[in-house]
């Protein structure tokens, strides 16, 4: 992005302003921009959600506001911004207050390194990953903050376990990001998609089966990060309210919300970075404009099936227990990532050029799973006979 | 150790067994009814005849025998009926009936001996405020309706009757509900 601002400061628009405010103007635009499109996407997953949930336990879900319901994101937003901001009496003020804010901010700072094509990318940080695990842990100071200041049990106990839960589940994602990096040598998020290619035996989680099994250590820790079910245990409505945030209201809560809503782009992307090959497209044709678009495309069609998987998986798994969830990640994703890590480096030593074999037997291998899965969906379907609805509109 | 590499087997092949239960019922027709507007017949034409919503009062077929003000265990229903000396007629001055006190008993509707007093399969009876739900049926005094021995020829009236007859003779049941 220096390169950028620098050509528009010699020549481009901003001739005649002085290297730092062309740089302040530049930075602010490019950080409207970027939050714009997280509010945007934040928002539009809230609808998604809700739709996708009611579809999966046979209702319509949200149509009314505008075509489909999708304005249904707007007018709870209105609605959450005209409701009255309610401080408790007992609260820490300036901590309550400030709360949302640290859990946007470290949100709203992984999108600094997110790529979302060769050359959009608002700055190819060359400890790119390291930043975006680094900055993603200042949520859980906003959540804790939100759950200390709120001077209530369940906030406590909400914030107090999702300090446990983020903490506890950055160790076997940061592992499994190291196995990543073992490979590609580089920490920069535009690095490691270069290093993979446009075809799915190119990715990296085919390339070995240690990455394999690594994708979806790296996909559950993530889930378990962003508080996501079946490990949304910071905000268990059932027991606890609603965890950290039972004492907010009006635009405070919503910003939480949006955290939650937007971290699943974080958690898409983050995965489709380092395992699915990015924004990889083949190189079909030398116009740069139509290379970003299909880029572009790319991108965003594996980040949004990676959210609709979590959407999915939201709506399929009940809740965990405390206990079972620090026992999923100390007793099993742990060593799990231990494993890939120690094999992964065997593999490294083993074959330096990688083994195209094993690359085609383990996409193959995900075919199996898929043609699989899609013969047990069949199959559910036979047996039940049930009346099918497949568009979306309803 | 077999139980922990179980525990990692049952969990894998439970979560892609759930993933394909629920994959299934995503395509699946949704059970909603998208009560009011999006139905394809409303709910008031699927209920029974003899559904015990809304009262309604046929005012032209009422005889003002007070029967019904009578059974009304609530006191929900005030009818003002006079003689007129002169031409022996019974004529309704008044005929409230009171929807917020309505208990929906029937009643009402079982001792008049016309059928007037029914029950609709209308329920949607919500309002802003409980005086509107005083349904008044008398704008201006009317004469009575009288029962004759011969069948009604009045064309008017005739269906209104032929309704009012039914709804004495006919039972909601489920099986022909």
């Amino acid at each position: 992005m220096q390169e950028f601002a620098d050509s528009l400061l010699n020549g481009g628009i901003l001739t005649g302003f002085s290297t730092e405010a062309g740089y302040a103007i530049v930075i602010g635009v490019f950080a409207f921009l970027v939050l714009n499109f997280i509010m945007l996407n934040a928002g539009i997953f809230s609808w998604a959600e809700r739709r996708v949930w009611a579809r999966i336990q046979s209702r319509v879900g949200p149509n009314r506001v505008g075509p489909q319901g999708l304005l249904q994101w707007l007018a709870d937003g209105i609605k959450n911004i005209m409701k009255e901001d309610i401080v408790p009496l007992a609260a820490d003020r300036p901590l309550f207050k400030a709360a949302p804010y640290l859990a946007m901010a470290g949100f709203f700072a992984a999108f600094a390194a997110l790529p979302f094509s060769q050359g959009l990318i608002v700055a190819d940080l060359n400890v790119g990953v390291l930043y975006i695990t680094a900055v993603t842990a200042l949520v859980v100071v906003g959540i804790l903050m939100a759950g200390w200041s709120s001077n209530n049990k369940w906030s406590l106990l909400g914030g107090i376990r999702s300090a446990a839960q983020i903490i506890s589940y950055e160790i076997p994602a940061g592992i499994t990001v190291i196995t990543v990096v073992i490979f590609t040598g580089t920490l920069s998020m535009q690095g490691i998609i270069e290093q993979q290619g446009w075809a799915p035996w190119n990715w990296f989680i085919f390339s070995n089966p240690f990455l394999f099994v690594g994708f979806f250590v790296f996909y559950v820790s993530l889930l378990a990060e962003g508080n996501r079910t079946p490990f949304d245990l910071p905000e268990a409505e059932s027991e606890i309210v609603a965890g950290a945030f039972t004492e907010y209201s009006g635009l405070r809560s919503l910003l939480f919300f949006l955290v939650e809503w937007g971290n699943l782009y974080v958690i898409g992307a983050l995965c489709a970075t380092l395992f699915l090959g990015g924004w990889q497209v083949p190189h079909f044709t030398d116009n740069a404009f139509l290379l970003t678009v299909a880029q572009l495309g790319a991108f965003f069609l594996k980040t949004y099936f990676l959210v609709f998987l979590s959407m999915w998986v939201r709506a399929t798994l009940p809740r965990v227990r405390v206990d079972q969830l620090m026992s999923l990640c100390w007793k099993y994703l742990v060593p799990i990532s231990f494993v890939n890590l120690i094999g992964s480096m065997l593999w490294l030593v083993l074959f330096p050029e990688g083994l195209a074999i094993a690359r085609y037997a383990l996409f193959a291998f995900g075919c199996g799973i898929i043609v699989y899965f899609l013969s047990r969906v069949v199959s559910h379907l036979r047996r039940a006979r049930p009346e099918l609805h497949i568009s979306p509109i309803i | 150790m077999a139980g922990y590499f179980g525990n990692i087997r049952d969990a894998v092949r439970t979560i892609f067994e759930g993933l394909t239960i629920t994959a299934s019922h995503f395509v699946r027709k949704p059970f909603t009814i998208q009560y009011p507007d999006r139905m394809d017949i409303p709910v008031q034409d699927q209920l029974p005849f003899r559904y015990r919503g809304l009262l309604d009062v046929d005012l032209e077929i009422c005889t003002g025998c007070l029967a019904c003000e009578r059974a009304c265990p609530i006191d929900c229903i005030v009818i003002e009926a006079k003689k007129n000396k002169k031409t022996r007629e019974m004529v309704l001055e008044r005929f409230d009936i009171d929807l917020a006190k309505c208990m929906y008993c029937g009643l009402c509707s079982e001792p008049c001996p016309t059928g007037s007093i029914h029950h609709t399969p209308e329920f949607e009876g919500a309002d802003y405020s409980l005086e509107s739900l005083i349904r008044r049926y008398v704008k201006a005094p009317v004469i009575a309706y009288k029962v004759s021995k011969e069948p009604e020829t009045d064309p008017n009236v005739a269906p209104i009757l032929k309704r009012g007859l039914r709804y004495l003779d006919e039972f909601a049941s489920p099986e022909d509900g």
